[in-house]
């Protein structure tokens, strides 16, 4: 195959401006941390709310709750993304619905963080939830017993023993969300995968451009499961098989 | 709010969408086919003897694991033409980056199904003489396919969701095709809330399904 290879392309400067394609990639790493930490936070946020709530004993706010649920698993991401950023603003009241079009700073990258938190959220939720109902009866009674209120057994007793329970799939939740922020590309945020399409486009160096993306991706998951896995061991429940002193 | 909204479009671009949702269909069916049997091969080869066959095959599926599926999608568009010397054409590029990515996920499960048959099975069919590729073919590989049929059909939806990714290659399918219209009517609102719901239906629909089967499943053990 007659591909001419030129390593250098990361040093030259980008063409009509005094950038190098580097300095590109760098920006571009940046906006997916960004995207990917902004909706991991709204995710886990929403999420454990969402999978509480999917265990409370009241039929109609676990059927909300299981609405929500099904409502994001079940449209593709990118059609998610496309409903919030050219459906949503069209559907909001006027006024706001003009600032949103106007004047909302970093709209792309609102939006984009704004629709994979949600997204995120709903794949949370399922796992906390399992996380909830996998505990004794007797964990709930007990809290009740002691006359905790429903809030505070939430906070006290089911929701610390669920969220340690499920750590291994959140790990794999995180990952998901920093593979998932490629979606953004198709708003025009400028994270790693525009700046992929963009610099094979510009430079024509296609697997040196890809190949650099790809490692950017790839060491961004590993230290987001390495994190995990210290908090997991940090957390760990005493007594439990995995589990600390 | 919802007052400045014609859904008078939707029937107007109907054939157009129908080929779009075609394609999604089309590439869903290849691409869970074709991937359960290059999967089932590679988790055969992950827990063969020889790491001759191991390493490789492990890599593969981590690798395709831990890099977002739209970049896989821009390389093989990007190193298919190069190894072939001509434009395959996004659709067809498609197809085989679906085939080959999702290799890797059917090919887990699939991995996780073969390790739950027990061992005795395995034994009994060495003990009536039976070579690897027998024991394998008439009776592992059955019992692990059934036991993860749910598993495997749930991976399915997932690939149905993931086939609008074929938007970066601009592949005409479900969401493309909705896109197209919306920008030739100067109708995108109507447009993206109406895929949308048909991409809700379809996914709903097949997730009861699953549960469905979940259950059938269940009661014959």
């Amino acid at each position: 195959m007659g591909y001419h290879w030129n390593w250098g392309i990361f040093l030259e400067p980008i063409p009509g401006g005094d950038e190098t394609y580097l300095d590109w990639l760098i920006s571009g790493l940046g906006w997916t941390v960004a995207v990917s930490l902004t909706a991991w936070v709204l995710g886990l946020v929403v999420g454990v709310a969402m999978g509480a709530l999917r265990t409370v004993n009241n039929r109609w706010v676990v059927a909300l709750a299981t609405g929500y649920v099904e409502l994001f698993r079940n449209i593709p991401l990118l059609v998610q993304l496309f409903l919030w950023f050219f459906v949503v603003p069209e559907l909001l009241p006027k006024g706001l619905s003009l600032w949103v079009k106007q004047d909302l700073p970093a709209k792309e990258f609102v939006t984009a963080s704004i629709c994979l938190g949600l997204f995120t959220a709903a794949r949370i939720a399922e796992q906390v939830r399992a996380g909830i109902q996998s505990q004794a009866k007797g964990q709930r009674m007990a809290a009740q017993a002691l006359g905790f209120s429903g809030f505070q057994t939430y906070r006290f007793v089911l929701l610390p023993v669920a969220l340690r329970l499920v750590m291994p799939p959140l790990t794999s939740e995180f990952m998901n969300v920093i593979k998932n922020s490629s979606v953004a590309f198709a708003i025009g945020v400028i994270e790693l995968t525009f700046v992929a399409r963009q610099m094979q486009e510009e430079s024509e160096q296609g697997i040196e451009t890809y190949l650099a993306v790809t490692t950017l991706y790839f060491i961004c998951a590993y230290l987001a499961n390495r994190l995990m896995k210290v908090i997991e061991r940090r957390t760990q429940i005493p007594g439990t098989v995995g589990g600390g002193r | 709010m919802f007052g400045g909204l014609d859904f008078s479009v939707v029937p107007a671009s109907l054939p157009f969408i129908a080929d779009g949702l075609m394609f999604s269909v089309n590439l869903t069916v290849v691409a869970m086919i074709g991937g359960i049997v290059i999967g089932t091969l590679l988790a055969m080869a992950r827990l063969s003897d020889f790491p001759m066959l191991r390493a490789p095959a492990t890599f593969y599926v981590d690798a395709m694991r831990s890099i977002p599926l739209l970049m896989v999608i821009l390389w093989f568009f990007l190193v298919i033409p190069l190894i072939t010397g001509k434009p395959i054409g996004a659709e067809k590029s498609a197809l085989i980056t679906f085939t080959a990515f999702q290799a890797a996920f059917y090919g887990e499960i699939m991995r996780a199904g073969i390790q739950g048959v027990s061992r005795g099975q395995v034994w009994a069919g060495q003990a009536l003489g039976m070579n690897y590729w027998r024991v394998m073919g008439h009776v592992v590989l059955p019992q692990a396919f059934r036991n993860m049929l749910p598993v495997l059909f749930t991976q399915t939806v997932i690939l149905f969701q993931d086939t609008s990714l074929v938007y970066a290659i601009g592949a005409k399918d479900l969401l493309k095709a909705a896109d197209i219209a919306g920008k030739n009517y100067n109708r995108p609102v109507e447009m993206y809330l109406f895929v949308a719901a048909i991409y809700f239906a379809i996914c709903l629909f097949l997730s009861w399904l699953v549960r469905r089967l979940q259950r059938r499943i269940a009661i014959l053990r």
